[in-house]
């Protein structure tokens, strides 16, 4: 049985379960089982150009190797980053800081279970093209401290957006593009809700730090975004085809 | 060769692109019913050979033509900013309205979209539809719509502001996959894009609601509003994604598209005429 073939039965019977909601964002939504199994066979087909293209990565899974010349190269770099986030939402919510005020523990659990649900949503994606993703560690940060907290969880969140941003001139099947405009969205409501419990009321949640005179968000190249997140990674990450 | 007026403004632009957006989007909120001194309107007439300018530096942009599919997707989305635009700076302009606590955050939002519509005036060019004329009490024109008081009550106003943010993000969101291969317009829309998801998070907990939507819960709007939340409660995602065990986190953690049709059916009845 080859790769691609092994993929497409794991994804026929991953949705077999799915079909039911009638959810119009949803590419089960409104098709019918032959509509599903084309969507199957284009995520089949792509697994298996880049299994041809990026063999290495699945020879030598761990290596922690990043190739952004596919798909796959980008969703395992978002992969690491949900990774990241929900590492550290983890760890913030199991021994919260105790200054933090009312309704603030809430939103920092929402947020974990949303990094929770994107990082499984990519682990099932991408199968054996995932790369293993490093232990993390968390350098300067004061986990009994709320500002600490907070702008930690602001930095990885205006990280999130400005790389999803970035990286969505990259990829090639369309199906990804929706996907990640899915999750980035959900990352920028992040971003807002904690600038505003940082600073409340003012302008900050879509602040002139983040926001140019275009009324655009920022826009990161994987490249740059990579060597922010490094720092809160134990092992080094390699990019290749930036 | 002597320079002539003309050109100057464009050495300005030259030296300071952001000068050029941020006239623009000064043109484009006078566009959209600001206050103006009888001194700057009539200013604007001299004003014209910057914003043509302005209008010639996004024209860079659009190198080559934009073909007709993006141009449709651009107007699009410069219908729903008119429509963003016109409300904020009419609510933010209207005393008494915006309580203090509010100020801030909306008048942040009213800048952004203000240069959201200047921004894609100026990659459409002459190509760009001319502002429809609005009903914010959502009456399709007669005024007497569901949001009676959108301008008289705070919270009123409030509420459709979550509805045109929710709305606007999954209009952008929808239509990303129709601008692959035209990066310029594809990088440009995506950065927007979360920009209305930031002001979404922000109007919603100003409401005391989430920053997010669960399920398809609407926060308290009318039902007439439903459309905007429409699928929301979707927690299946292409490829392998399965519904997740946390099935209320998996419905938060991913926004869902609207279609145009969908969107336009949205905003219809705020729409009196002109489109």
């Amino acid at each position: 049985m080859t790769q691609t073939h092994r993929l497409m039965t794991q994804t026929h019977g991953g949705a077999e379960g799915a079909v039911p909601d009638t959810g119009i964002g949803s590419p089960w939504g409104q098709s019918n089982r032959r509509e599903f199994l084309v969507l199957a066979a284009k995520g089949a087909a792509a697994l298996g150009m880049a299994s041809t293209m990026t063999g290495c990565v699945i020879a030598a899974a761990g290596t922690k190797k990043l190739d952004f010349r596919d798909d796959f190269g980008i969703l395992n770099f978002a992969y690491a980053l949900e990774c990241l986030e929900s590492r550290f939402y983890t760890k913030v919510c199991e021994a919260p800081p105790r200054d933090l005020r009312p309704g603030e523990l809430q939103v920092l659990q929402d947020i974990r279970d949303h990094e929770i649900a994107h990082r499984r949503f990519l682990k099932r994606s991408l199968q054996i093209l995932r790369v293993e993703v490093p232990m993390s560690v968390w350098p300067g940060i004061d986990f009994t401290s709320r500002t600490s907290v907070l702008n930690t969880a602001k930095t990885f969140e205006d990280l999130g957006v400005a790389g999803y941003n970035g990286a969505g001139t990259r990829i090639r099947l369309a199906e990804f593009l929706t996907i990640a405009g899915k999750i980035v969205s959900v990352e920028a409501r992040h971003a807002a809700a904690l600038r505003d419990l940082l600073n409340p009321n003012s302008r900050d949640f879509a602040g002139d730090d983040v926001i140019d005179e275009m009324g655009m968000d920022r826009a990161l190249e994987p490249g740059e975004v990579l060597a922010q997140a490094q720092k809160y990674f134990a092992e080094p990450y390699r990019a290749v085809g930036l | 060769m002597h320079t002539t007026d003309t050109f100057e403004p464009k050495r300005l632009l030259a030296a300071d692109p952001a000068i050029a957006s941020r006239l623009s989007a000064r043109k484009a909120e006078i566009d959209a019913g600001a206050s103006i001194s009888a001194r700057t309107r009539a200013g604007l007439a001299m004003g014209g050979a910057v914003l043509a300018t302005a209008a010639l530096a996004g024209d860079v942009f659009a190198q080559g033509g934009l073909p007709s599919m993006v141009v449709d997707i651009l107007n699009f989305a410069l219908t729903l900013e008119h429509l963003e635009a016109e409300f904020y700076v009419t609510g933010v302009g209207t005393s008494g309205l915006i309580p203090p606590d509010m100020r801030a955050p909306f008048d942040q939002i009213r800048k952004h979209e203000v240069a959201h519509v200047a921004f894609l005036r100026s990659v459409l060019g002459s190509a760009a539809i001319t502002k429809p004329t609005f009903d914010f009490t959502g009456g399709g024109g007669a005024g007497t719509g569901p949001f009676a008081d959108v301008f008289r009550n705070a919270q009123t106003f409030a509420a459709v502001a979550q509805a045109f943010e929710d709305t606007g993000v999954r209009a952008y969101k929808g239509q990303a996959a129709n601008l692959m291969g035209h990066n310029d317009v594809l990088r440009a829309a995506l950065r927007i894009h979360s920009v209305e998801a930031r002001h979404a998070s922000q109007v919603r907990r100003m409401r005391g609601q989430k920053g997010w939507i669960t399920g398809s819960q609407s926060g308290g709007l009318p039902d007439g509003a439903q459309g905007t939340y429409k699928g929301e409660s979707n927690r299946f995602q292409f490829i392998l994604g399965q519904a997740d065990s946390n099935k209320q986190a998996m419905t938060e953690a991913f926004d869902e598209t609207l279609s145009k049709d969908q969107v336009l059916a949205i905003v219809a009845p705020f729409i009196a005429g002109g489109r």
